[in-house]
This record gives structure tokens, sequence and C-alpha cells, in this order.
């Protein structure tokens, strides 16, 4: 049960972050920092053709390099199993995993790793890939779903069997997986509805964009012990995941998480550790690899480009009666798109009584998706949001009316099944409304209002801290999870709560896999919410354990005194048994050496409890009418964020998930060729908004405390990218007069559809 | 009694029920009782008696880690996909 935030006293502060330092003055560590002794360079050969089968591959000139110490091809991993592992946020493919980090039979997107070299410098290396001789035999790729469904498209996978509704089928099909989720007499809720939309979307493939590359630094020790140092949102996820492709225990794997350049999702799978780590034993020597900003861009996992069908009904007087989705996702290379969360998310904001939802995992010639934001939330919402605002508009009702009216909450049933916990859709659209943004009138041509909500499930998975009790009254606290967003700050923060003492006086830090317990990864808005937890939980035993040792120094023949004698607040512990006995948390800590020795408290959670989080923005744009441009005006977000431990780190993952959407929406978008290749591999190329193209983006912190945590956090990092391709895609429809239906909304596309469009 | 949701993917099993009373002190004794009403079920939802990867089992509202989860008078249990994140 979530505490009362009357109490808190570092809870809902702003203090510096206690990383801050070091990265502006440039001492972080990152991984591209990283030298070992005798360190070698590798380089990745990437295929040039979006789908090929390997017929041969020749290294030996390469190898006869001179400062060449190790080539290696998918000969040199072991041969993986078809077996499903629990070596992610959720279980993976070891045989799709292991495919995707280098190519065996078939290349499967353009930028598949096939071989690799390790030399004494990355010139050399680099030479050395121009000697390795492949001989492809190309193949016809399959570039989108709509294509790759059609029964005469060329197959990714010739000995994958379909999966339909559960049950294995004997068809071979890119379509790899179909599901379906229902609720209520679909066609009956059709039937009472007044006014009935249905309309296709389609969105673009799009990358995280972090900063900092992919990169792994792997010494494969003599003694059989391979270390690896990387850029990563989970040193648990590559120590498995490294050690199941290499077919070794995974205690024969340390990985140091290095400070992170972003990641949206993006650094969750391994790429390079396994090649490094194999290069590495081949030459005794450390291996460093770091990706280009093209090996990201073609040798990454984006998030999935997709084509979504809608249909909603709704009553005259505003009341959603029934709503119908198809949803079909790109996989990329192997299966498994975040198509079955988009499903789950895309009418979630809705109590809806009669609901339909289909999904597919399509598998094209494209990197293996992997996780962004929310991943497949935007997509749907891009589609339901869309279609709801043009519900709204033809029975002239408010689009944030017609969102309250229908709007999702405690114990009202999502299309999967589950009820809602408490949760704060509706707080966020009131916010919304009340905000002197949506008061106050947009005026002007060719200008839009546009609003859409959210929904992210958030998780909680398994996290463990371990607080140390300095002489001083300091504490250290050792933790699991990568720090991508100031996590170090709301994690000490928590603590220092629990402990009653300043947040100064915590000092976190993040350990390798062998100095912490398991800690999945920093995904899923899940730290602050669950390492978090186990920061307030560890602080607890700290505290009991204190109270046995001040008890220990009351403690006397006349009148003995334990533990449970003594209570602790705001940093002092007081005996029950006599008032004018108190002694301060450093007083404490100061005799430690003289009441029992070190002191360290521990937690490992694995919490239930995560709350859901729900946004809903508005924005105005202005439309360009001779060149599509689209200009943002006015962008507020309103989010229900449970707690806002730092506020500022919130309403900082709140401005750039908006952002990131933004970019989505507008310009964001893989430009393929009719060979399978990427043709806007670089950030000149491939448009991300940056703070030129951007106002101010304001932020609402709506605190609906969620009640399966001490403190009421709910993650915040994920849901602020949901709402902003649907919400500027109405603000744009407003503008024009024509509905938006693709993402991105490029000038050009803006164009077509203001002169050509419906 | 537990209600057990069927989702549609599972509902060629139980030849269109949706939904089902299942009486059972833990996630094992309900999906065993489920097997016995509706054989094969099971087979779809762990595998060597484990909860598949690919499936995730909540019981009100919260994924069981197991299938020694407690499951209460009037508990709901539903068959969803897992979810991860970003």
């Amino acid at each position: 049960m979530a505490e009362a935030t009357a109490t808190y006293k570092v809870i809902g502060t702003r203090p510096v972050r206690p990383d801050g330092s070091d990265k502006v003055t440039g001492r972080a560590i990152y991984g591209g920092d990283m030298r070992l002794t005798g360190m070698l360079y590798g380089k990745v050969l990437r295929s040039p053709h979006a789908h090929a089968r390997i017929v041969s591959i020749d290294t030996s000139k390469a190898e006869a390099l001179p400062g060449v110490r190790a080539v290696m091809t998918a000969q040199d991993i072991p041969e993986p199993e078809d077996r499903m592992a629990a070596a992610g946020e959720v279980a993976v493919n070891l045989k799709y995993l292991c495919q995707n980090v280098m190519a065996r039979q078939k290349a499967l997107y353009k930028g598949h790793a096939v071989a690799a070299v390790a030399a004494t410098s990355v010139h050399i290396a680099e030479e050395a890939l121009g000697l390795i001789e492949v001989d492809y035999e190309v193949l016809p790729p399959v570039m989108n779903v709509l294509d790759a469904i059609q029964d005469d498209a060329p197959k990714l996978h010739e000995e994958l069997m379909a999966m339909d509704m559960g049950q294995k089928t004997d068809k071979v099909s890119n379509a790899v997986n179909h599901f379906q989720f229902k609720m209520g007499d679909l066609a009956a809720g059709f039937a009472a509805a007044d006014v009935v939309i249905e309309r296709e979307f389609n969105t673009g493939t799009v990358h995280q964009g972090y900063i900092e590359p992919h990169n792994a630094t792997v010494l494969w020790n003599e003694d059989g012990h391979v270390h690896v140092w990387t850029s990563t949102q989970g040193s648990f996820v590559i120590q498995k995941q490294t050690a199941e492709i290499l077919g070794i225990p995974v205690s024969q794997v340390t990985v140091t998480p290095c400070e992170i350049g972003g990641g949206f999702g993006g650094k969750i799978p391994v790429y390079l550790e396994p090649l490094a780590a194999v290069l590495s034993k081949k030459s005794g020597r450390p291996v460093k690899i770091i990706m280009t900003r093209i090996e990201e861009f073609e040798g990454t996992g984006p998030t999935p480009a997709s084509h979504i069908r809608v249909k909603m009904g709704v009553t005259n007087d505003g009341r959603i009666v029934a709503a119908e989705a198809d949803l079909k996702y790109e996989a990329g290379a192997f299966p498994g798109s975040p198509v079955t969360a988009g499903a789950m998310c895309i009418f979630a904001p809705y109590t809806i009584p009669n609901m339909q939802v289909d999904g597919y995992d399509v598998v094209v010639n494209k990197p293996k998706t992997q996780a962004y934001r929310a991943p497949g939330a935007s997509n749907a919402a891009f589609a339901s949001e869309t279609v709801i605002d043009e519900l709204a508009e033809r029975i002239g009702m408010d689009p944030l009316e017609i969102r309250s009216l229908n709007g999702t909450k405690e114990g009202e049933r999502r299309v999967d099944g589950p009820t809602f916990p408490r949760v704060g859709f509706l707080e966020t659209v009131h916010a919304a409304l009340e905000h002197e943004h949506y008061a106050t009138p947009l005026s002007g041509p060719n200008r839009g209002r546009g609003v859409a909500s959210g929904f992210w499930f958030n998780v909680g998975f398994q996290s463990s801290v371990v607080i140390n009790v300095n002489s001083d009254g300091t504490v250290n606290l050792v933790e699991g999870s990568a720090d991508i967003g100031g996590t170090r700050a709301s994690i000490a923060m928590q603590a220092a709560e629990k402990l009653g003492i300043p947040y100064e006086d915590v000092k976190p830090m993040v350990a390798s896999t062998d100095g912490i317990g398991y800690t999945d990864v920093t995904g899923g808005s899940r730290t602050t919410f669950a390492t978090g937890y186990a920061a307030h939980d560890a602080a607890l035993d700290v505290i009991e354990q204190m109270k046995g040792r001040a008890a220990r120094r009351w403690d006397s023949e006349e009148t003995p005194i334990g533990p449970e004698d003594v209570d602790y607040a705001d940093g002092v512990f007081q005996c029950k048994k006599d008032a004018e006995k108190t002694l301060t948390f450093k007083e404490v800590a100061a005799t430690l050496a003289r009441t029992g020795g070190p002191l360290t408290g521990r937690a490992t959670v694995q919490p239930r409890g995560v709350g859901g989080a729900f946004a809903t923005h508005v924005v105005d744009v202005e439309v360009d009418p001779d060149t599509g441009k689209v200009s943002i005006l006015r962008y507020t977000a309103t989010q229900d964020v449970g707690t806002a431990i730092h506020p500022s780190y919130v309403e900082g993952q709140i401005q750039g998930g908006v952002v990131q959407g933004i970019g989505w929406a507008l310009n964001e978008e893989f430009v393929y060729n009719d060979d399978g290749n990427m043709a806007n591999a670089s950030f000149l190329d491939y448009r991300m908004p940056t703070s030129l193209d951007l106002p101010m983006i304001e932020t609402v912190l709506v605190e609906v405390p969620n009640p399966g945590h001490p403190y009421g956090v709910r993650g915040v990092g994920e849901v602020p990218i949901v709402p902003p391709p649907a919400a500027v895609a109405n603000a744009i429809s407003r503008a024009t007069g024509k509905r938006m239906t693709d993402l991105p909304m490029s000038p050009g596309y803006i164009l077509d559809k203001i002169h050509n469009g419906a | 009694m537990a209600h057990v949701f069927i989702p549609p993917m599972l509902q060629e099993l139980t030849a269109g029920t949706a939904q089902v009373q299942i009486e059972g002190r833990t996630v094992r004794d309900v999906l065993n009782r489920l097997e016995e009403r509706f054989p094969g079920i099971k087979e779809r939802l762990l595998q060597a008696g484990d909860i598949r990867p690919d499936v995730a089992i909540a019981v009100d509202g919260e994924v069981a880690f197991d299938i020694t989860e407690r499951v209460e008078a009037n508990s709901e249990i539903h068959f969803i996909p897992p979810i991860s994140g970003g």
C-alpha cells in the first residue's frame, strides 16, 4: 500500500544526479572508453543483400593479412538449439537469437552479420573484411507486411510452419503467428452504433536513435572465464544470452555495464558480445567492437512498420459500443514483433462492451525488430486514436469529452480479459481539459489542434539491492539496474526516504553481474518501480538491524532492551521504554564496529502491483500548404505518473518520449530501395527532431499513487511515446480537413493528402 | 470457485465456452481440473510442468510466477501473452 505523500521529505524533491559531474566533465566511462592491455579491434562483415543464401565463405586471405589475429563465421558458434530460453525480458528462441547475431545458411536482411575479424588496428580489421569472399545466391526480398503475407511471397524461413490461433498449421508462411482477443458481441455492438468508421493505417520502420552506438569489449581469459564490458540496458540479459549462444555456463560470464548513451529498448539483446568473445578466444587477446551509425541502422533492431485496420462504432450521444482491429506488424527477419502488446493496448483506454482484435506477426527482410518505448503501442494508438477523433468530429463532440465519457477506470476490463487496478486515465483527460492550453483558442490559418491518449502496461520483474552502512552515517547502495534516465537518483531517493537520511548520504552504484543479485533489464518502465521497491525493502532491513545495534547500546540488567523496544523516525532511534534515550542514524553507524561489526541491508524483489500508465496529449500545429511542412506550435502532455520520485526526471522522460513520438509522426522512417537496401542510414538522412524543430514540451504530472508500491510509483518512461503520432495526425487533420492514415506524415505525404487525398 | 476465462485461442478445446468455474487452491489444481473437462488444454499452457514461456497466467490481474500460486475462492484467471517493454 502506498504511504501517504504528506510524509515525504526526499521524494518529490529535485536533487542533482550522482553521475552528473562525471558526465559533464567527460570522465564517465562508456564502452567506447574501454582500453585493455593487448586489446584488438574487431569489425563485422555484413550482408550487402536483403535476402540471400550463403553458398560459401572463404576467410583465408583475410587470415593471412598482417595484423589480423582472428577471423570468425557462424561455424565458430555452436549450432543453436530450436528452443525457448529464459534469456531476455521474456523468453527468446535461441535459434533465432543466435542466427540474428551471425547468419548461418541465409542472410535475411541487408546488414546481417556474416563474418567478423579482430586485428591490431581498426584499419587493418576493415581491410581484412574486404578480403573475405562470400558467395551469395541472391533471393528476392520481402519488404513489407502486405507483400509478405501473400501466398506466393518468397519465404524467409522455409521450414517454419505458421501458428494460427495457438495451433501449428501445415502451412509455411511469413505470417508466422495469428492470434485473437474478443469480448462481447461485435455484430450487436455495431448494430447499436449510429456512426461507424473504418480506416486502414500504415506506419513506417523507426529506429530508437540512441546516440551511443552498440559496443562490446570482451576478454575470454585463459582460465575460461569471459569478461564483457558493454553498453546495455540489462547486464544479466547480456550474460544469459552470451552464455547461451556460446554454449557455456552462465557463471562463466561476467558482464560489467558501462555508462550508457541511450537505449530506449534497443540495447536489450546481444549483437556484438558473442562475436567479440569468439574472436577473443581465438586470438587470446581482449577484443573491442564498436558499431558505426550505418551498422546501427542496418544491423540492429528498429521498431516495426505495421498495417492496421480499425473499425469503431459510436452512438450519437458519444458511447463507443463496438471496436474491431486487425494489426499486422513486421517482426523483421525472425518471429517476435510486439504485435501482442499492440493488440492489448489498442483499445485499453476505453470501456467498450464489444471488441475483437486480431494480431499477425509477420517476418520480412529487415533487421529483427526490438523494443522501443512501449513497444507496439504507438502504432496501435495511431490507428485507434485517429478513428476516435473522427468519430467525435462526426457526432459533434469535443475529442476530450468523448475520451472522458468512455474512459476506463478501476474494475473495467481490457480486451485480453483482466480488469484494471486503480489507474488514472480519466484524471489525465480531465487535466488536459482543464489546462490553459486547451482553454486557449487556436487561431490562424492552416492551424489545428489535436488530442490523443495512450496506455502502457509497465512491468515488474526482478531486482536486487544491497545497502552497506558506512561509519560516517552515509550508505553505499549497490544495484544492478543500468542507469539510462537518472535511476541512480530515483532509487537512492527511495532509500534515503525510508532511511530518514539526506539523499546526498546515499551513494548509489551499478554493479557487474558478479557484484549484485539478479536484476532484470532497465526497460518496461520498471526500474524506479521495482529496483526502487528493492531499495525501500533493503532500507527497511538496515533499519531493523540498526534498531538491534541501538538496543545493544541501551540494554542493561535493570532495563532489558531489545530491537522490539526501539522506534525509528526522521533519522533518530528512540527507546520506547525511555524516551530520553535517543541515537541518530549517524551515531549508531559510528559504533557499528563495537556493536556487532559491519552492517549490510539487502532485498530481492519480484513485485506485484505494477501500475499501468496512461497519458493524454494536446498539440497545436501549423501546416504550410505550399511545402507540406508541419510546425509544432505548442505541446502539452498530461500523464498519470503515480508518485513522481524526482519530478525533473519524470518530466524529462515525458519530454523525451514526446519528442521521439513527434519524430515518428513527422519524419522518421527507414526508406528502402527495391533491392531491400536502406537508403537513409545516417542521421543526416534519417531525420530526427532537434531542439530547433520543437517548442518546449509542457508536462502535467498527474499523481495517482499506485497502490502496489510503497511510495505509489508507476513506470513513466514509455507511455509518453504512445499518443504523439495520433495527436499530431489529428491536429493536421483539423488544420487541413484531410484525415491522416500513414506515418510518417512527411511534407510530401501531406501535400499529396492536401491535393489528392480523401 | 475460481472464474477461468478461456481466450479465443483455446476455445476450440472448450467447444466455444469462454468462461468456466473451477475449484482449486493453486493454479496447478485449476489447470488439472481444467484438463479433466477439456483434454489437451494443459499442454497448451504448460511445458515440462511449468508455465509455457509464451504464456502468462494472470490471477486477479497479477501474473503468476509459477503453478504453485494460490487461487482464492472468487479469483479470476486469465491466459494472456507475456508483456515486456522498452
